[in-house]
């Protein structure tokens, strides 16, 4: 530590105006970027500074308590996170996590919607008439996207205001840099150059011609695999038709031109014949999902891959028997205080039972691990970062088969 | 879209019923109590820009807001406007305490009744 230095012993998320901009990047004035320093320095201080006093009243408080009163200890993440409940240091730490996403929700929707008018213009002005943005306006949202809305998002991924808004694809790309605290990046996109870069170094012959992500939302995961792979055609599917239109013009503006988007489900991809794609790719994307559409969408993955081909999904890591009782009710808090429904369940499945399940073979998985790629000059590094956010940083499992 | 709708739409409720950890009552003045925290951060970076401004544009001087001396007549303003802030935001104690005094205290809602009487 330098002595009586702040700026150099500075640790914590960049201001906000590193951020990178593209065409279709809401206007943000000084006070909304300042109100997104300080919720991204809210969740930061949350996770370093008031979770470790969750932990210790679990270790001190939490599990003698329950043994005591039960003759035995805790024996699963649900009973650890009822117990947690009982306890004023979750309680208050919930509380303010809640509402610290409330008001992240509220301040980049307000940013968002003051100027949705201007960006569905920019919006039309950028996509209309390319064949790389094909809505499906009859398609219908599932049940485990319209019961609730994910991560406190209101209208989640697919509501449009009017026709042609790009609202909801705004809000969730200007501002998601209060959750990620700027780990994922420049552009938020940290995700897909940590799969990039996993995917050359460990497929270094592998040269896919075409490209699908299933839940690429805006493109942030998506982009790097066009880009890594400039000669290959990258096809983003999602339910949303505001994120797919404000991904089409964010690609454009960024100067990616591999791409198309497309609104479909990934239960139902008929549109493409079988053995359509060289590489199939999920990111942050199984866990908003039921798990009959997850066994659909697998399933899908096996129709579509071509022989010699790979199917990727990254997520954050699974509950496996190693990891200790209140890191799992903790990583449960998203599922059940954070409108993440299918979290819970997804992260005890096997999911190579689930691969083998859809067809693919046990001896063709793929198991690793990736840390976000990001501009290190600007932005901190998930790799270096000894703090636990608890599913929310920036490192993930990548789950995948080869055909 | 009108500023109305979109300030009503900004703080639209997401769609599932809301998890309660603390009292509801005490929930909800913590949440109210965050949001001010927030915009008070926000008003305090805007200063903070303001004096890097001035401090670049040489109308301040580095360190002169720090060595600030109010004169008397200012000093006087500066203090009297904290005390009749304070007494703003504690409106609510120094009513309690008055009504400490005020045993006989009745509420409008029984005063009704009698002021209504028919005979
Ligand atoms: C958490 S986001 C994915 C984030 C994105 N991959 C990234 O890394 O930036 C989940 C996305 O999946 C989409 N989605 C959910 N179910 C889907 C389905 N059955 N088919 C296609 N997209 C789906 C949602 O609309 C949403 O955009």
């Amino acid at each position: 530590m330098s002595k009586n230095d702040p700026a150099a012993d500075y640790d914590g998320p960049p201001d906000y105006r590193v951020i990178g901009r593209h065409a279709l990047f809401p206007q943000t004035n000084h006070d909304e970027i300042e109100r997104i320093n300080f919720l991204a320095q809210m969740n930061r201080h949350l996770a370093a500074n008031v979770v470790p006093g969750v932990k210790q009243s679990y270790e001190r408080r939490v599990a003698p308590a329950f043994e005591a009163s039960e003759g035995r200890p805790i024996a699963n993440r649900h009973e650890a996170r009822k117990a947690l409940l009982q306890d004023p240091a979750f309680r208050t730490w919930s509380a303010l996590r809640r509402l610290t996403m409330e008001q992240r929700q509220q301040a980049g929707r307000w940013t968002a919607l003051r100027q949705a008018e201007q960006l569905a213009e920019k919006a039309r002005e950028l996509t209309e008439g390319d064949d790389r943005l094909k809505l499906d306006s009859s398609l219908q949202q599932p049940r485990y996207v319209s019961a609730v809305d994910h991560h406190c998002m209101p209208g989640s991924y697919h509501t449009e205001y009017f026709p042609g808004d790009v609202t909801n694809g705004a809000n969730y790309d200007h501002a998601g840099f209060v959750t990620t605290s700027g780990l994922l990046g420049k552009y938020s996109d940290g995700g897909g150059h940590a799969v990039a870069r996993w995917v050359k170094r460990n497929l270094p012959d592998f040269q896919p011609k075409q490209i699908l992500e299933i839940g690429g939302t805006v493109g942030h995961s998506s982009l790097p695999l066009a880009q890594a792979f400039p000669e290959a055609e990258m096809t983003i599917v999602d339910l949303g038709a505001p994120v797919l239109r404000y991904g089409l013009g964010r690609a454009k503006s960024l100067g990616v031109d591999n791409v198309r988007f497309v609104q479909a489900s990934g239960e139902d991809l008929s549109i493409f014949p079988d053995a359509s794609f060289d590489w199939i790719q999920t990111t942050m994307f199984l866990h908003e999902l039921s798990t009959s559409s997850m066994r659909a969408i697998m399933a899908e993955t096996r129709r579509l891959l071509r022989p010699g081909g790979i199917v990727l999904h990254v997520e954050q890591p699974q509950y496996a028997p190693e990891m200790p009782l209140f890191e799992q009710a903790m990583r449960d808090w998203d599922a059940y205080y954070n409108n993440e429904p299918f979290w819970s369940r997804m992260h005890e499945m096997d999911l190579d039972a689930e691969m083998i399940a859809a067809g693919f073979e046990r001896d063709q998985l793929i198991h690793g691990g990736v840390t976000a790629v990001v501009d290190r000059d600007l932005f901190p590094d998930a790799a270096d970062d000894d703090k636990e956010d608890y599913g929310r940083k920036a490192a993930w499992h990548v789950i995948g088969a080869t055909v | 879209m009108s500023v109305t709708d979109a300030l009503r739409g900004a703080g639209a409720k997401p769609a599932g019923k809301r998890p309660y950890f603390l009292d509801a009552e005490v929930e909800r003045v913590l949440a109210i109590t965050m949001s001010i925290a927030q915009e008070l951060a926000v008003s305090r970076q805007r200063t903070d820009t303001l004096e890097r401004l001035l401090l670049e544009k040489g109308v301040l001087s580095q360190g002169e807001i720090d060595s600030f001396v109010p004169d008397r007549a200012a000093a006087a303003e500066r203090a009297l406007w904290n005390q009749e802030y304070i007494a703003r935001i504690l409106r609510i104690v120094q009513q309690e305490n008055e009504a400490v005094d005020r045993p006989d205290d009745i509420a409008s809602e029984d005063v009704a009744a009698e002021v209504g009487a028919q005979s």
